[in-house]
């Protein structure tokens, strides 16, 4: 009996130890989280002290001088220390999301997650996403230059995490139970992976295949034009392009596989964009070139963005790092600097697949069975069975779908052909932009830059400015990639590429200015064939308008722009609408949400009602033309917010306008009324439960942390104007993620903020304060010293030295 | 004075371990102090309970404090207890002190046993 009170208690100190110690679900391993020695406790603290930290490998002494801010400023004897300086200081702040972008990227989420990131994961792996990686791995491998500072900054990386104790870890470790594994090369690989999918990753060839069947030709390429005449593109419609010596393939005579799938995967968001731009020295203020770039990316924390000065004796360069890259990304030197918008173009396009039998060992290809590869991607899964994928691949590129993913057919199966997976070298365009001193370096430097393609704007202390589209473009044949096409017919494939000169670009143009906002790269009057699926229509018209308009730029003009609210859709739309309605049929109610859209000036302000009522009027509108495309048994894409307006207030009686559902014939009016009525609604609604529809809260923007917008390490409601499609792209969880404004004086003065902070530990101070001041529209100072040289807002410093 | 020898002893053995291991080193200093200083019935949970809670409170509140609370707020969130710091604090040494109690309960009862 007194033996088994004894038993009793040692299996309920063992309950007690396994029941604290182990993560249940969600709930985190509750004794290790909380314990003040190990747990979140440690996780309190705001600033990196002064020290002298050990770091092999190095040469010479790094000195890192962190302002107020928190932005460290670097100052290395060579590249090779600046580079495993930058790993080790970016591991400091950034650990837990460098790691987490790189196993997302990879397919891996399930060996944190479990079973409910599998799909995600066979995803990732199915569209080549490690396949990619390999292949820039390779071209890189090639450089042995890169290749020496790649590895210097996994180095870097490497002795931060060695000398982290379970204390130490970033809190999401503790919060998910899992602990950092080595920084490889091939991480830093898949991290450019993970951007190049983010920004060209898209396409709606299947959407589009599914269209043309349901539609016919003629009503597709109504719905879907190649351009717009209103377009503004990025290179001016001046250019003449008749000098150029080029030659495009022709169209083959056969017909489309009009194939059809039901749903397809998840696709990048399409508000992630960007703007950017530069005047010249006769258009600015001073004289100087200033130049200007907003990157529209999801808001998250930790933030995409990390900024940094990196300087060397030989060269010294600022501004925004991506943690697990090397060098500067977007930025400035004593010379130059350069920003980047998306250059969408279609780079990923669907060839449909005739295996042999179900064994998928061959596929048809120009009358004659080819061998596939079998790529078995091993899928670990936590607290459960590896699962085993097999992906063939042909030579157009891996097939995505087949009968075990998405697509329900056996036999036959989609491959993806796609310029991510060509193998890059972005690396060394990134670096060789951080040294660059001229317009030649920097054209020098895009060179090795295939995807995913940018828009590099540029500008120099010697008065250029410029913009390059750079990236590699298949050159396709006239209407090549829009819709899926026969994996077996050689004339379907790429036939070629643009040659690298033959890349649109534009230097010291008479308008004094140059900008890119995701817009046409260029006019019809280009030789080759451009088409993407949604090219901007409206942020490039009122950037273009606005320097257009203006003798003179100062940079209080240009932080006007970056924050410009101003609606060009709604201004081309709204008057159309607000005369169609009958409000003899509107309630008191629904008559007071009307007069505030009445007479609204067009400016997505945050204390205004206007914007929420036509946004929400929009919102209701569009699908209500488009009823057509919701379809439970096709994948389709609604036809861009351009084509929406022309079809409503050029086409008010096309058959697309009527609602199937309903028996009577609907016009556009009718349209106008009905989604007046219903947002109306939803208006009123909200108001009951949140009070005054001003666009800031009724908007609602939201800076989520990277698991799942995890609300207690996130950021709600924060006013800010704005949406998608204006200048200001701030819609609910997109927007700016990283402002930056320099002027090419001697020394450059710049400015720049970011939705976040320096630290990635939502438990400093330096997590989110920068939030506040950005969606106010204010920049940070950006303290740019020369080499050595002691920064008036020092903080604190670190020396990292190879001793202990 | 047994009492109270134990509730000391229990905390500073447990701040000292734990320097050197995870947070499981709470429970090794109880059944150790337990078995020197054995206590009987409940005060043999109550006591190191309590040495263990007050350890875990104060260490807690003194790295939480001193960063004006600002992880300790989100985590009060995370879990959920509404933001209320306190109550984060007090759930912490509640589980520190939940452990080291059990453990407590068993090294008095190892002693009692080795003695028969």
């Amino acid at each position: 009996m007194k033996f088994f009170k004894l038993l009793v208690l040692i299996a309920l100190n063992a309950g007690i130890f396994y029941g604290l110690n182990t993560k249940f679900g969600s709930i985190p391993p509750l004794g290790k989280f909380l314990a003040p020695s190990q747990g979140v406790w440690q996780n309190e603290s705001s600033e990196t002290a002064e020290a002298t930290l050990w770091l092999p490998g190095l040469s010479a002494p790094v000195t890192v001088q962190y302002d107020e801010n928190l932005i460290p400023h670097v100052f290395a004897e060579n590249k090779n220390d600046l580079y495993r300086a930058q790993g080790y200081i970016t591991a400091q702040h950034r650990l837990w999301q460098m790691e987490f972008q790189t196993m997302a990227s990879a397919g891996r989420l399930s060996e944190i997650f479990g079973e409910a990131a599998l799909n995600y994961d066979r995803g990732q792996r199915r569209k080549g996403m490690v396949f990619g990686a390999e292949k820039a791995l390779e071209t890189m491998a090639e450089d042995t230059e890169i290749m020496e500072y790649l590895q210097a900054y996994s180095e870097g990386i490497n002795a931060y995490i060695s000398e982290l104790n379970q204390a130490d870890l970033p809190v999401e470790y503790k919060m998910l139970d899992y602990a950092p594994e080595p920084w490889t090369i091939k991480k830093t690989a898949l991290l450019l992976m993970y951007m190049t999918d983010m920004l060209a990753g898209g396409d709606s060839d299947f959407e589009y295949t599914n269209a043309l069947s349901l539609f016919g030709k003629e009503r597709f390429n109504f719905l879907f034009p190649d351009y717009f005449d209103k377009i503004d593109p990025v290179i001016p419609k001046e250019r003449d392009w008749s000098e150029w010596q080029v030659s495009i393939p022709d169209t083959p005579a056969d017909s489309l596989a009009l194939d059809q799938l039901a749903e397809t995967m998840e696709k990048p968001h399409p508000d992630n964009g960007s703007n950017n731009w530069a005047v010249g020295p006769e258009k600015s203020y001073s004289g100087n070139p200033i130049l200007a770039n907003d990157p529209h990316l999801g808001l998250n924390l930790p933030s995409i963005w990390y900024v940094m000065q990196l300087a060397t004796p030989e060269q010294n360069t600022f501004g925004a790092t991506l943690p697990g890259a090397l060098g500067i990304v977007i930025g400035f030197n004593d010379n130059i600097a350069w920003g980047v918008t998306n250059a969408t173009r279609d780079v990923k396009d669907w060839y449909k697949i005739t295996f042999k039998d179900d064994s998928k060992q061959e596929y048809l290809y120009d009358n004659t069975w080819k061998p596939t590869t079998l790529k078995v991607e091993e899928i670990r899964v936590r607290d459960g069975e590896t699962y085993l994928d097999s992906v063939y691949y042909t030579h157009h590129g891996p097939v995505t779908y087949d009968e075990t993913f998405i697509s329900k057919r056996g036999g036959e199966g989609y491959a993806m052909k796609w310029t991510g997976h060509l193998g890059g070298n972005n690396q060394r365009t990134l670096l060789e932009l951080n040294a660059a001193k001229d317009y030649e370096e920097y054209k020098a430097a895009l060179t090795h830059f295939l995807a995913p393609a940018q828009n590099f704007v540029f500008a120099s202390d010697q008065g250029d400015i410029a913009l390059w589209i750079q990236g590699k473009f298949p050159n396709k044949w006239e209407g090549q990639g829009k819709f899926v096409m026969d994996g077996s017919n050689p004339e379907h494939e790429w036939q070629g590429f643009i040659p690298q000169e033959h890349n649109a670009h534009i230097k010291n143009p008479e308008r004094g200015f140059v900008s890119s906002a995701n817009q046409h790269p260029v006019d019809e009057n280009y030789p080759y064939y451009v088409f993407n699926d949604g090219y901007d229509t409206y942020r490039s018209r009122v950037i273009n308008e606005f320097f257009r308009n203006k003798e003179k730029v100062s940079i209080e003009d240009f932080q006007a722009l970056h924050n410009n609210n101003y609606n060009l859709m709604a201004a081309e739309l709204l008057p159309v609408m607000l005369d169609s309605m009958d409000t003899s049929t509107l309630t008191p109610e629904e008559m007071a949400i009307f007069e505030n859209v009445k007479n609204w000036d067009f400016y997505n302000d945050i204390d205004d009602a206007g914007p929420s009522v036509f946004e929400t009027w929009f919102d209701t509108l569009k699908p209500m033309l488009w009823d057509e495309f919701s379809n439970k048994d096709l994948a389709l894409d609604r036809p861009f917010n351009f084509q929406t307006v022309r079809m409503l207030t050029e086409h008010p009686d096309d058959p697309f306008i009527d609602i199937e559902a309903t028996p009577e014939k609907e016009d556009a009016n009718d349209l106008f009324l009905a989604s007046f009525k219903k947002a109306a609604a939803q208006i009123q609604e909200w108001s009951k439960e949140h009070g005054e529809y001003h666009w800031g809260p009724y908007k609602a923007t939201y800076v989520g942390h990277l698991l799942q917008d995890l609300p207690a390490f996130s950021r709600f409601n924060l006013p800010i104007g704005g949406n998608s499609g204006i200048v200001n792209a701030t819609s609910e969880d997109h927007g700016p993620s990283w402002r930056m404004i320099v002027e090419l004086s001697d020394p450059p003065k710049a400015m720049g903020i970011y939705p976040g902070g320096q630290s990635g530990n939502p438990g400093s101070k330096h997590y989110d304060d920068f939030i506040d001041r950005w969606a106010a529209g204010e920049y940070l100072e950006l303290e740019f010293v020369p080499y050595g040289e002691e920064l008036t807002s020092k903080v604190s410093t670190q020396v990292l030295k190879n001793e202990e | 004075m047994k009492t109270l020898f134990n509730l000391i002893l229990t905390a500073a053995l447990a701040w000292i371990i734990t320097l050197f291991t995870p947070w499981w080193g709470v429970m090794a200093a109880a059944l150790l102090v337990a078995v020197l200083v054995p206590l009987q019935g409940l005060k043999s949970f109550i006591i190191p309970f309590m040495g263990v809670f007050l350890l875990w409170a104060y260490q807690a509140y003194s790295l939480s404090s001193a960063n004006d609370f600002t992880m300790a707020e989100k985590i009060a969130t995370l879990l959920p207890l509404e933001g209320n710091t306190s109550l984060l604090i007090a759930v912490t040494a509640f589980i520190g002190g939940l452990a080291a109690g059990s453990s407590g309960m068993l090294g008095s009862q190892l002693r009692a046993r080795s003695k028969s």
